[in-house]
């Protein structure tokens, strides 16, 4: 017994007082500027692996990017990858971070449907389906939930059955092979309920797009309540994407985010 | 460098060489030539897989010799005039052959004319039936009123990948159990090809399998490099070993936290879990990715192991060493945990070596197989490391060879860093390559020692430099079958933690 609790002394408290604040050290690659200097964008889109980059204006699609950081060594003066990790947003258009902005990315409350802010303020139960996923998105997902960043602290948590689930999150580019599993399992979680797409795989495919191996078709005839980006995204990404999405009436502010 | 011996060629791990240079041999001939190979204990075969070269499917077969730290290249030719084509199974002779005709007869049509388990791998988009899919996948069944089956999946109730287990029980006993695989396939041998540009492909590599980022990024950049003659110099070598070890370290230690879950031992679960975070958040601070995501470039590196980094290193390793050591000295002589995990998942050495187990799998049943040691790779090359080994094959195994291979990891990367050659000199690594000119009708074989065992990728590119087959070959291929065969005679209440006790990639298998 003694030995043990020497262990859990030496262990001390491991939690993250305010998930809101916490910051992730550079050279950790979050939201990311682009400057308005001049700078070859035919070569900055072609050197994208997953054409994230557009031009006119110059932007970054945060539902494509890898985070791969190849276009801000290529072009230091033109993209800069700032260590903010608050990047998830229900409005894919604001997935798109533009030449010149540097507003950090928020969720549009207007967009947030009636039945989460009625439901799913306190707590949140969601099922998880890797249709693909290269499992790091998997384990930041397990991560949320440990002693570090403790997600359940919010009511929120991943559930075994999607009957006891409010939503699904879905990693990964979603195979052929897993289409219909992900059809059903949705389909088993009651209503109302949300879809949270998390990782550049699931939002856009990333750098499976194209590939023949996949079937997408299910996104289309769903509403996605959260696009959380990343590969894989962050857990502070993540819980702060859900708590942004759940918490805005319960709170009646906006969270005191950090950026 | 290469030498012809017994109709095969040899060559280095990583070594690229002409394909004309591979003998090319009559089917019966390359039978014969790859048995009697086979037949020598330290020889097994690391790929074997075929491609389309023009009329013909030409077979590349890869059996690595480690002692002689080789790789003996042969290979024979299918008109794809008249068909598909029909072969005589090897696996009846050697058993760890099975999933590489199984994968061949899947692509390409090719029967194995004996094969005793020629079911699908992983219903890839381009197999070559398309009419039968997942729904089809022949199960082995047992007709008896007494029996019962148990389907779980292919969605689990954890946050985890899908596969499909089926379990035949007799009351409680497992007489067998079956794992479909193929879920997670998202064609990304495919993609190595359609995808033309070098960052391309290494986003796909760094994709194979997340928490092997490091291995597979690794394996991928060694075939890049040896097809277009880059050689790397000291001290990215040991910047790639030390990133390797550390993901070693990192996985060890979460799979040994989850092993700990699945006993309700919790304070093993809370503490072993705690400690994975800061080696995971160096690997952030070093590169910017806790999976390491970023790091591995073909012929250089972004992020260089500074100074700063370098002492921050040594600090987290002593910090992490005696945490470890506390929670481990109390958690291996737990009698309630030893129980629990004591002659479970047992797999002999004789049943390893037949199903041609790789990495942790082999080395928890005496057979000594380590890339790290047989034909090492980076600073490997240089600080020779010697495999640690265990006999008994079961949970318990498993379990106590992480912690061994995590202290002799730590012991290791401070070998590296206390070794002046590496990093005598303040410079920093090269700039990663941006564009590659690959060798012309060649191939490259590379080897990595991941955490979860032998990792090997293999190109082969035509007249014009290009690639034209990409093969990626996940420890995972092997071992799925240790796992379905460890769990006959147990519990359906034994198979999380024998599963556990593996922690196999899905994604790694299925591509
Ligand atoms: S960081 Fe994103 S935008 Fe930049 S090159 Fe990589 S994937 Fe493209």
């Amino acid at each position: 017994m003694i030995k043990e609790a020497q262990i859990l002394a030496h262990h001390g408290k491991q939690y993250i007082p305010d998930l809101t604040r916490s910051q992730v050290p550079a050279p950790f690659r979050g939201r990311p500027v682009i400057s308005s200097t001049d700078a070859d964008t035919k070569a900055l889109m072609e050197l994208c692996p997953t054409g994230a980059i557009s031009d006119n204006p110059v932007s970054i699609n945060l539902g494509k990017c890898l985070f791969c950081g190849e276009c801000e060594f290529a072009f230091p003066e033109k993209i800069r990858f700032t260590n903010s990790h608050i990047m998830a947003t229900n409005d894919s258009k604001k997935l798109v971070v533009r030449e010149g902005e540097e507003e950090r990315i928020l969720l549009v409350p207007d967009m947030i449907r009636e039945d989460i802010k009625r439901l799913f303020t306190r707590s949140l139960k969601l099922r998880q389906i890797s249709a693909g996923g290269d499992n790091s998105c998997e384990l930041e997902l397990v991560a949320c939930g440990n002693p570090n960043f403790d997600m359940g602290r919010f009511g929120i948590e991943f559930v075994a059955s999607p009957r006891h689930a409010d939503g699904i999150v879905i990693t990964g580019p979603i195979t052929e092979n897993m289409a219909e599993a992900v059809q059903i399992c949705n389909a088993a979680v009651p209503s109302p309920k949300i879809v949270v797409l998390c990782g550049a795989d699931a939002i856009s495919g990333g750098i499976f797009t194209g590939s023949r191996a996949l079937n997408r078709k299910f996104l289309q005839e769903v509403h996605i309540d959260l696009y959380v980006p990343g590969n894989p995204p962050h857990p502070l990404t993540f819980i702060n994407g859900i708590l942004e999405l759940t918490r805005v009436k319960h709170l009646n502010k906006r969270l005191n985010f950090k950026d | 460098m290469t030498r012809k011996i017994e109709n095969t060629l040899k060559i280095k791990n990583g070594q690229s060489v002409s394909l004309s240079e591979i003998p090319v041999l009559e089917y019966r001939e390359f039978y014969a030539v790859v048995l009697r190979l086979l037949n020598a204990e330290d020889v097994h075969c690391v790929n074997y897989y075929a491609y389309p070269d023009n009329d013909n499917l030409k077979f590349i077969c890869c059996l690595a010799d480690d002692s002689a730290q080789s790789v003996s290249l042969l290979s024979h030719i299918l008109p794809s005039g008249k068909g598909p084509g029909e072969l005589e199974s090897l696996t009846r002779r050697v058993g760890a052959l099975h999933i590489f005709e199984r994968e061949l007869w899947e692509n390409f049509g090719v029967k194995f004319e004996g094969h005793p388990w020629m079911k699908p791998v992983r219903f890839s988009h381009n197999r070559y039936n398309r009419i039968i899919a997942m729904h089809d996948y022949p199960f082995y069944r047992i007709k008896s009123e007494e029996l019962h089956e148990v389907g779980v999946g292919p969605i689990h109730a954890g946050v985890i990948e899908p596969g499909y287990f089926r379990f035949t029980c007799n009351g409680e006993m497992v007489l067998h159990l079956e794992i479909q695989l193929g879920w997670q396939h998202r064609g990304v041998e495919r993609l190595f090809l359609e995808k033309p540009k070098l960052l391309q492909r290494t986003m796909l590599a760094e994709s194979i399998t997340g928490d092997t980022t490091i291995g597979h990024t690794l394996a991928f950049a060694q075939v890049m490099e040896g097809l277009s003659g880059i050689s790397t110099d000291s001290r990215l070598d040991a910047e790639r070993s030390i990133a390797l070890e550390l993901e070693r370290i990192a996985v060890h230690t979460g799979d040994i936290s989850a092993l700990c879950t699945d006993v309700a031992y919790q304070l093993g679960a809370a503490v072993f879990g705690a400690l994975r975070t800061p080696i995971i958040n160096f690997t952030q601070e070093w590169c910017g990715n806790r999976f390491g995501k970023g790091l591995i470039r073909t012929g250089g590196s972004h992020y260089s192991l500074t100074n700063v980094l370098i002492q921050k290193l040594r600090k987290l390793l002593d910090d992490f060493e005696w945490r470890f050591k506390e929670m481990a000295d109390k958690a291996y002589s737990l009698l309630s945990v030893e129980n629990r995990f004591d002659n479970i998942g047992m797999v002999t050495n004789k049943q390893a070596r037949l199903i041609g187990a790789v990495g942790m799998a082999a080395r928890t049943s005496g057979v000594k197989r380590d890339i790290r040691h047989s034909h090492p790779f980076a600073a490997f090359r240089v600080i020779s490391y010697v495999p640690v080994m265990l006999e008994k094959g079961d949970v318990y195994a498993r379990y106590y060879l992480r912690r061994l291979e995590i202290e002799e990891s730590i012991n290791y990367i401070r070998r590296i860093l206390d070794n002046e050659q590496f990093f005598l000199s303040e410079t920093t690594p090269p700039v990663p390559e941006a564009n590659l000119h690959l060798y012309p009708s060649s191939i490259t074989v590379s080897m990595v020692e991941g955490w979860r065992g032998e990792i090997c990728h293999s190109a082969v590119t035509d007249e014009e430099g290009n690639i034209i087959h990409y093969k990626v070959k996940d420890p995972s291929m092997h071992n799925w079958k240790a796992l379905e065969l460890s769990l006959r005679g147990l519990e359906i209440s034994d198979f999380p933690i024998n599963n556990k006790s593996y922690n196999l990639s899905y994604c790694g298998h299925d591509l």
